[in-house]
């Protein structure tokens, strides 16, 4: 056989852990989906949910009564309303299930029924109040100029982009460094490698070099399916974003590498990795603002790893920062990174 | 390599109990004893895996620091069971070991060697029982080492996989590789070591070639055969004063003699038998194996012990 005169070219033993690390996940459909694939359907999918639509008309209710068709009349003209006539019982009726914002009527002064706490019902009132003052022959002071804006960089989705690509950088560097790390200490593989001559340090150098490797193309994929499709603007230095994203994974690993650090089992390892990520899923600013947590729980939030990196990445993209600003961001991420390698160096459980 | 004074405990299990050997440069030592002997730990305790408690260890005449990456180089280690990663290929697992050692062999030359050639570019998840141990095995050649520890190479293996196994370690032997291996099977010891320690509860409890071993016995055969009523009455002493015999062992219904000569010993046997109206349920003969000589040092069988 032709195999006979085969010869295998043999790299130094950081490189080819590293390949195998590689070979491995490219291998393996699952994660290239989850890796790739998804995260970029997640945009799309989100951004087309919560895509910019032009305002929509206020649905308002005129009770029947002798001045319900000239109201009608009135406030027909107003673009901002959508208006229906219903007797007085319908009229509250709709009001109190939200079909209407408002309901106006009265007799020869109006009187308007609204909810004070919603917004959408705040603004009816200054619009079918202007209309009808105006139609009673209140006349304006002046007439302002009026800018509307809509530019990219302000839409939900610019918003969340920066977000998905903070948990795919925290995702996949906790689940592509614990689950091959766990799955080879319970197959006994780690402890075979520790039988051979080969550094623990470049074991552990491996798993860190292939998982920035992946960072290319899976942060590449994303940002430009949102750059090319969405529109999603970079506004600031795309190298200061790559470095922070390259920080972002580097930091995950740590972390990755610290929950991996002891478990025998997948189940083990799992639990720990949703007890540190499912917290910041929900308090790292990935689909909302933190502005929305009370004040009291923000140094938690603010410490927060994915928070950090989710700040920084929004700044660098949506406004455009430089490095110095975002130097307490980052900061915080080396912090996370340095701690957590060293203590996980320090527990690591080889066999 | 040698050990003196090995001890390890697991809380307050004594794994390792005071244990010496002496392996010599050249030879197939083998670990013989049921599981839960000890002989994992032992040997991990000689790999550099774990730390004895107690006592001194000494390797290709070097002691064990820190990660000794240049006594690993010289050493090929398999462990009882290792789960190489699934999705890659023979070749690229075998080339994987090879970079992390100075010299050795080529990968090429150890898939042929362990023919594994032809599975070269399959996934290790597609590799049958035998063959990943086979693998494993290579992964412990590739570096040509000085010495090669075997943890129970054959354990769950078919019967020609084994064999397979043996002829490999035979053909290391004849390069004069020396190889430390552990196992539960006497046919194993008795055909691949050169001296056998059997060991049972942490102690080796006899030393010496298998040859050497049987013969500690006394005698050549084995003759076992059972009773119905459990031979009760039958007096181990009478047994053993019966012509040729050497020695009784008796567990529950079963007795075991060591005999010299089987020609001479059955029929006094079988007269005994029919004298004390005992029928035998069943009577067999063999050549006496590592086992009997564990069964009469400890009155258990290997395999279940």
């Amino acid at each position: 056989m032709a195999e006979r005169s085969r010869r295998y070219a043999v790299r130094g033993p950081l490189t080819e852990l590293t390949i195998a690390r590689v070979r491995e996940l490219l291998r393996e459909p699952e994660a290239v989906f989850w890796v790739f694939v998804f995260p970029i359907l997640l945009a799309g999918i989100l951004g087309l949910a919560f895509r910019s639509r032009p305002p929509e008309a206020l649905p308002v209710a005129v009770a029947d009564g002798p001045h319900a068709r000239g109201r009608m009349a009135v406030l027909s003209t107003a673009p901002e309303l959508t208006v229906r006539t219903l007797s007085e019982a319908e009229a509250t009726q709709a009001l109190a299930r939200g079909h209407v914002v408002l309901v106006v009527s009265g007799d020869d002064t109006p009187v308007y029924a609204f909810d004070p706490t919603q917004p959408e019902s705040r603004t009816a009132r200054l619009v079918v109040d202007t209309a009808l003052q105006r139609a009673a022959g209140r006349a304006d002071a002046f007439d302002a100029d009026v800018v509307e804006l809509s530019e990219p960089g302000s839409r939900y989705v610019d918003f969340l982009v920066p977000g998905l690509l903070g948990m795919n950088l925290m995702g996949t560097g906790m689940w592509g460094i614990g689950f091959s790390l766990v799955v080879a200490r319970n197959g006994n593989l780690l402890k075979r490698f520790v039988a051979a001559p080969v550094r623990r340090s470049h074991l552990l150098a491996a798993q860190l070099t292939s998982r920035l490797i992946f960072l290319v193309p899976e942060a590449g994929a994303l940002l430009a399916f949102a750059w090319l499709v969405l529109g999603v603007p970079v506004r600031g230095s795309v190298i200061l974003l790559v470095g922070i994203a390259l920080l972002g994974a580097l930091a995950f690993s740590g972390l990755g590498l610290l929950t991996a650090a002891r478990p025998r089992t997948i189940e083990g390892v799992s639990g720990i990795m949703n007890f540190v990520m499912v917290p910041m899923w929900i308090f790292s600013g990935i689909f909302f603002s933190t502005d929305r947590f009370p004040a009291a729980m923000q140094p938690f939030v603010q410490a927060l790893p994915l928070t950090a990196l989710n700040d920084a990445l929004r700044g660098v993209m949506l406004e455009g920062t430089g490095l110095v600003p975002l130097l307490p961001e980052l900061a915080l991420l080396v912090v996370w990174g340095a701690v957590s390698f060293l203590l996980a160096l320090k527990i690591f459980r080889w066999q | 390599m040698r050990c003196q004074g090995l001890v390890k405990r697991y809380g307050d299990l004594l794994a390792v109990d005071r244990l010496d050997l002496d392996v010599q440069r050249g030879e197939c030592f083998g670990m013989l004893g049921p599981n839960g002997a000890g002989k994992t730990t032992t040997v991990e305790i000689f790999e550099g895996l774990r730390e004895p408690d107690d006592g001194e260890v000494e390797v290709l005449g070097d002691r064990w620091r820190g990660e000794g990456m240049a006594l690993r180089a010289r050493l090929g280690i398999q462990l009882q069971e290792t789960k190489f990663p699934e999705k890659l290929r023979v070749g690229e697992v075998v080339t994987l070991f090879r970079s992390f050692y100075p010299r050795g062999l080529e990968v090429a030359e150890v898939l042929a060697l362990l023919s594994l050639d032809e599975k070269a570019d399959a996934y290790v998840r597609t590799l049958s029982g035998g063959q990943k141990q086979r693998l494993s095995l290579g992964c412990a050649l590739v570096g040509d080492p000085e010495l090669l520890f075997l943890d129970e190479p054959t354990t769950g293996l078919d019967p020609q996989s084994r064999r397979q196994t043996w002829d490999i370690v035979e053909a290391l032997k004849a390069r004069g590789r020396t190889v430390l291996l552990t196992t539960h099977y006497m046919e194993e010891a008795a055909r691949l070591c050169d001296r056998v320690a059997v060991v049972d509860h942490g102690k080796v409890i006899a030393l010496g070639t298998p040859r050497e071993l049987i013969a500690s016995l006394g005698a050549e055969h084995v003759v076992e055969f059972g009773t119905a009523e459990g031979g009760a009455d039958l007096l181990a002493e009478a047994l053993g004063g019966l012509p040729s015999v050497e020695g009784v062992v008796r567990d529950a219904a079963t007795w075991r003699l060591t005999v010299r000569e089987v020609h001479r010993a059955v029929p006094a046997l079988l007269a005994f038998l029919a004298e004390r109206h005992a029928e035998p349920t069943y009577l067999t003969t063999h050549h006496a194996t590592l086992e009997d000589v564990f069964m009469s040092l400890t009155g258990r069988r290997l395999r279940d012990g």
